[in-house]
């Protein structure tokens, strides 16, 4: 599998990073390298294999469906690089 | 110099009022006004609110009411969440952020008393061997070649700025953390104790996520009791982190003083590389005597897919890095660039905010999710990371603990390793598997190569058996008698 160019452009949507079209080759050369590398794992046979999603070998605890948290927002907003009150103001969506 | 001590040797000087935590704190102040400028080992040095910590510490130790770490200096990487101190992962992208909290792990630290110097450099959200992709410039490391002083060496990465800073005697011990290799290489390359515990033993509750199933905070010390103190404070049950083990902290200063007579050492013969440098291989030899002559059993084991981690790591990683750092949009903190609508500001936010490595790990992560590509590439890794548990298991029905070389060089010039991404991720090889599979890890300076640069050897142990991982340790540190120093350090040269 190579990626060509469209497909760099669709990533790169899809992870929300503008890519000027001068470095589209680059990253294609790149990803592909890395990806050309990853095909080693073809090798393995992983048939009846159940996959592992970490190294921790524990059940996910569970607790009360309660608020355990928050009443502060001058704290939650502090970071925001623009705030309109206690909301975080993003350009205008919706026409 | 006080700046020379372990930390075993600061907090007995400490309670035996032989200096006071503002002696201690000022001459490791001192020293980071004197090499931080050439070592670039803390992005941001906290002198008065270090001071008034070590303040605090003198208080306590006059009421009696010291703690393990009472009045002891350390650096943080910069990827612990610290209240009220910016925090930036070593990227553009957090440039702005002060956290409103306070990591676990730091607030450990802080509970037992120790006193914060500053935050230490790292490759961008702790991606990179060699502290190269940084946001805030290359840390240099503080040891040189023999024959070629001039040249200047990478301190390994991700925690590059804690290694320079412990091994340049800027600090007496540092955080750091681990999803590939990011304590144990850097470590191996300082001349230091890196370890890596098992998954769940530290919280990563206020550690900046890069890949959550992978990454470990851990700590960076000059002697292997030190690395067992620090653990100690930093480990234990978080009920903020859903991964936090509830396991006791066992007392692994105690473990580094036992013998390792009657355990079995494995020697994972799949760590013998083509193409190993000949003194890693003689070291990793002279290790295993070591362990022998201190009364251990050497036995060959097998991890048959040792081969395999470094890819399935290149793809659990990413996609775990992918959808982690989809937070950073320049909405609710971290640097924003504007754009014409929300979308270009999303994507604008994020080309001008991330670096090179940081845009292809994401991009990668990306792909092997999107549809269509699931299954050939982030189901099938997953499924050599069972694997790759499975060989550690099966090995540790024969052995108490493995002995491995812990890189497969010594430190390598800046620069060097930059022509494409993959010469980078070789670095990891040996350190890779133990955070695919979870198992408490260890790096020991153990020796020097031609060039008189430090060498490292990795102790794996069981899961949460960091006790017997402490033991061997401290046996081939015993051993080693590793005494060789840095040439930039406090009261050295520089």
């Amino acid at each position: 599998m190579s990626l060509d160019p469209a497909t760099v452009r669709r990533i790169a949507t899809l992870a929300r990073i503008r890519v000027e079209e001068a470095e589209v080759a680059t990253l294609q050369n790149e990803l592909n390298g890395i990806l050309s590398w990853i095909e080693q794992l073809n090798e393995v046979n992983v048939d009846g294999v159940a996959p592992l999603t970490g190294g921790a070998q524990m059940t996910l605890r569970l607790r009360e469906d309660v608020v355990t948290d928050g009443g502060y927002p001058d704290q939650v907003l502090g970071n925001a690089p623009d705030r309109i009150g206690d909301f975080f103001a993003v350009p205008k969506v919706v026409e | 110099m006080l700046t020379d001590l372990t930390i075993e040797q600061a907090r007995a000087g400490l309670r035996a009022g032989e200096f006071t935590a503002v002696d201690l704190t000022m001459a490791h102040l001192h020293a980071i006004e004197v090499l931080n400028p050439r070592l670039n080992a803390f992005i941001d040095v906290r002198h008065d609110r270090a001071l008034d910590q070590a303040r605090a510490a003198d208080a306590a130790l006059a009421a009696g009411e010291a703690r393990a770490l009472t009045g002891i200096p350390l650096a943080i990487k910069d990827l612990f969440c610290t209240a009220g101190v910016r925090t930036t992962a070593g990227s553009r992208i957090l440039e702005p952020f002060v956290p409103p909290y306070e990591s676990t792990v730091t607030a450990n630290l802080l509970r037992d008393g120790a006193v914060f110097l500053g935050k230490t450099n790292m490759d961008e959200f702790a991606m990179g061997s060699s502290n190269m992709t940084s946001a805030y410039g290359p840390v240099e490391n503080p040891w040189k070649r023999r024959q070629d002083a001039a040249a200047v060496l990478v301190p390994g990465g991700s925690s590059g700025g804690s290694a320079a800073a412990v091994a340049a005697r800027l600090a007496l011990g540092a955080t750091g953390t681990d999803t590939g290799g990011s304590i144990r290489q850097p470590a191996s390359f300082c001349g230091l104790v890196g370890v890596k515990p098992t998954y769940g033993r530290c919280s990563r509750w206020g550690v900046v996520a890069f890949a959550s199933s992978l990454d470990h905070p851990g700590p960076f010390s000059r002697t292997v009791r030190d690395g067992a103190i620090l653990l100690g404070s930093m480990a234990g049950f978080d009920p903020k982190d859903s991964t936090s083990a509830e396991m006791p902290v066992p007392d692994w200063e105690a473990a580094c003083a036992r013998s390792v007579k009657g355990l079995r050492i494995g020697v994972p013969r799949e760590y013998r590389m083509d193409g190993m440098p000949a003194e890693i291989e003689a070291l990793w030899r002279q290790g295993l005597d070591w362990l022998r002559d201190a009364g251990a059993e050497i036995v060959d084991v097998s991890l048959p897919h040792t081969k395999y981690g470094l890819a399935a790591y290149y793809v659990v990683a990413p996609a775990e890095a992918s959808s982690n750092l989809a937070r950073y949009d320049g909405v609710r903190f971290g640097a924003r660039t504007d754009g014409s609508d929300l979308r270009d500001l999303y994507e604008r936010t994020r080309a001008s905010g991330f670096g090179d490595e940081v845009r292809r790990r994401i991009m990668i992560g990306t792909y092997v999710l999107s549809a269509g590509y699931y299954d050939a590439y982030y189901l099938r890794a997953q499924k050599v990371r069972a694997l790759i548990l499975k060989d550690f298991t099966d090995a540790f029905g024969q052995v108490d603990a493995l002995l491995t070389p812990t890189a497969p060089s010594a430190a390598f010039g800046q620069g060097e390793k930059m022509d494409d991404p993959i010469t980078m991720y070789l670095n990891d090889v040996f350190t890779v598997p133990a955070n695919l599979a979870g198992v408490p890890g260890i790096s020991v300076p153990a020796g020097l190569d031609p060039n008189g640069l430090p060498l490292g050897l990795q102790v794996l142990a069981k899961p949460f058996d960091e006790a017997t991982m402490f033991t061997v340790a401290a046996a081939l540190e015993r051993a080693a008698g590793f005494e060789a120093l840095p040439t930039l350090r406090a009261g050295g040269e520089g």
